[in-house]
């Protein structure tokens, strides 16, 4: 793989769960929502990774912390090499420039007090990456043109409002690759656009990623999507990761129960090979109790006995990067 | 005759800017048990063409033309209390976007599912009809004790269920399901569109499934009409619909949706964004997105030509 740029290592975050007065006088202990609970992951340069589960698994504040944007509970965060876990304000402020966020919502993502111009040329000026106010300008029309909003002379005046919604997430996705950053997490960039008009933005996306050799952080529950638009994917489950790997390995030859439960939920648009298959009964449970051993195991259909309830599976290499945490597979390890 | 029969109905909202032609000259029929899909994107009239069927529009939408033949009667000539009593929950029910949020919050489910029964079906006691609200439960897979919870108590897919089994309340014979996947996960959604199915073929209801996601429509419909504009430009039996595309832009809005099944491969779209319907273009209303438009598509609108049987297509290029 080439050069890391992203490293996280055994991540943890947890939200404390605000409690009455009352009952913090009579509950012994503070409860945690244990949004991310032991997360280990790397993204190369240029490298697309796509994180999906349903929602709850704690993908999104796996995306937060990595930005810090949330302080982690426990565990390391590296970006190129440095830790920056435990980093202030001040010492981050070199980092930043070099990492970005693409929102879900564009609707609520954009000032809609600023233009389009003021929008994209904001990050450069908090962060003074441009040396004045007319490099400001070549560059902010520059990336409108990348972002196929064209005339960008015309579009640098716009107010979002009178913007479509892909034209908005364009305005974002400017925004976040207008200072050439190492790293963009982009949040389900798309799950509020029309079907018509996604694609057009992932392709955007990618286009600016391998100009950029950005390395990209794709956040979604949208595993159709994914797996023509990632390199590689790790589905999250209750805050771990239940499998991660190439595409192919996670779509091709999918070895957790859980994955596969969710690539078989994933309607297809092709009549004739309808099948609507439920394997699996029931809804993510809380995460504030999370089930015992495998978090998986109460809704498995391949429980194989005691020890998915209780013990929990680590995240093993199966051979070729290929990492699944299930008991059905943990006899397997990779050939050394 | 066919259970619904829709002949050139047109609907428009009033606003202050001039009318906005929402739905124009759609007509289409739906048989008793049989799974219509409409599709199209966000703004295409997808939802006014269902609150059409039920008379439900906002106050400044109205019925311009057309006919709405539920069992032969014109439901566009009924009057608020003949809906009551005859159409509306009995004949076709309806279930909103956004369901989940549907319910009110403050009131058990159970007094919510017998408010509509009530209303509906006067004669009928509060005892029976909270009989009834258990055994809708059961049908829609639900623990028939919890029928006295709140919403809040519900997980979503649970409250989606709650809703279904509302919606069923006064036996219809049509289902209207608006968006009814979005903003539930894959497994729920799934789950939901197995019972949808399941209902189908136990109460032989016949269901119009409105999405923007064809690949829904897919797994469950017979039929599958896509909308562009507020007008339908392709309607035809799912197979032939999904192997032969005829319409440009059903072919680009099958060819956008990505295939797990598939080999990765890049991602298409269709260039451009649908129309003000305040001012729809001339013509062909995709003439300014489509890649075969010729000089009769701007000047006049194509006819909803029978192509093969049972597929009709609205488009100069099959005339």
């Amino acid at each position: 793989m080439s050069e890391t740029i992203v490293k996280v290592e055994n991540l943890r975050k947890w939200f404390p769960v605000r409690m009455g007065f009352f009952t913090s006088l009579v509950s012994r202990r503070q409860l945690f929502v244990k949004a991310v609970d032991g997360v280990s992951f790397s993204i190369g340069k240029g490298e697309i990774f796509g994180l999906a589960g349903e929602s709850g698994s704690g993908k999104t504040t796996t995306g937060r912390v990595i930005l810090r944007l949330l302080d982690p509970t426990g565990g390391k965060v590296f970006f190129q090499g440095k830790d920056i876990t435990r980093m202030r304000e001040d010492e981050m402020k070199p980092f930043r420039k070099k990492m970005q966020i693409v929102f879900q919502d564009p609707y609520e993502s954009l000032n809609p007090r600023m233009t389009v111009g003021d929008i994209i040329a904001e990050p450069m000026r908090m962060l003074h990456a441009a040396t004045g106010e007319k490099e400001l300008e070549e560059r902010v029309k520059q990336v409108l043109e990348d972002a196929e909003l064209i005339p960008a002379e015309e579009f640098i005046f716009r107010y979002p409002h009178e913007l479509s919604g892909g034209q908005r997430q364009r305005v974002a996705t400017a925004r976040a690759f207008v200072l050439r950053p190492n790293f963009v997490v982009a949040d389900e960039p798309v799950s509020m656009l029309d079907v018509s008009t996604r694609a057009e933005i992932l392709n955007l996306m990618v286009s600016f990623v391998e100009k950029y050799q950005t390395s990209f952080l794709y956040i979604t529950h949208d595993l159709a999507l994914s797996r023509h638009m990632c390199d590689r994917i790790a589905v999250m489950y209750l805050g771990k990761i239940a499998e991660m790997g190439t595409t192919d390995q996670v779509i091709n030859e999918t070895l957790h129960p859980y994955t596969q439960a969710l690539i078989a939920a994933v309607p297809v648009p092709d009549p004739t090979s309808r099948r609507i298959e439920v394997v699996i009964k029931g809804e993510i449970p809380s995460p504030v109790n999370p089930p015992s051993g495998c978090r998986f195991h109460t809704r498995c259909p391949s429980y194989i006995g005691e020890i998915c309830r209780q013990k929990e599976p680590p995240l093993v290499d199966v051979g070729n990067n290929h990492f699944v945490a299930c008991h059905l597979h943990s006899g397997k390890k990779a050939k050394a | 005759m066919s259970l619904l029969e829709v002949q050139n109905l047109t609907t428009y909202y009033t606003t202050q800017r001039g009318p906005v032609h929402a739905v124009e000259n759609i007509s289409f029929r739906l048989g008793e048990g049989k799974a219509l899909g409409l599709a199209g994107e966000s703004g295409c009239g997808k939802t006014t063409a269902a609150l059409s069927l039920l008379k439900i529009l906002p106050f400044n939408g109205e019925i311009l033309r057309g006919k709405i033949l539920f069992q032969g009667k014109d439901i566009v000539t009924l009057n608020e209390g003949e809906l009551r009593d005859k159409i509306r929950w009995k004949g076709i029910s309806l279930i909103f976007q956004g369901a989940m949020n549907a319910m009110n919050p403050v009131y058990r489910i159970e007094d919510q599912i017998v408010e509509a029964i009530k209303l509906h079906e006067p004669k009928i006691s509060k005892k029976e009809a909270r009989k009834r609200v258990k055994q809708l439960f059961e049908l829609v897979g639900l623990d028939p004790s919890r029928t006295r919870n709140y919403a809040h108590e519900f997980s979503g897919g649970m409250r989606q269920r709650a809703m279904i089994a509302m919606a069923l309340a006064c036996n219809p014979k049509i289902l209207i399901a608006d968006e009814p996947g979005t903003a539930l996960d894959v497994i729920v959604q799934a789950q939901v569109l197995k019972l949808m199915s399941e209902l189908r073929k136990k109460l032989n209801l016949a269901i119009i499934m409105i999405s923007h996601d064809l690949s829904i429509i897919s797994e469950t419909c017979d039929d599958l009409a896509i909308m562009y504009a507020g007008k339908i430009v392709e309607l035809g039996d799912i197979y032939s619909m999904f192997k032969k595309p005829l319409h440009p832009y059903t072919q680009g809005l099958i060819e956008a949706f990505p295939n797990i099944k598939e080999k990765r491969r890049k991602m298409y779209s269709i260039a451009g964004y649908p129309p003000n319907l305040l001012k729809p273009p001339s013509g062909c209303r995709f003439h300014p997105r489509c890649k075969f438009a010729m000089d009769v598509c701007k000047k006049e609108e194509p006819p909803f030509h029978e192509v093969s049987k049972g597929h009709f297509v609205a488009c100069h290029l099959y005339h």
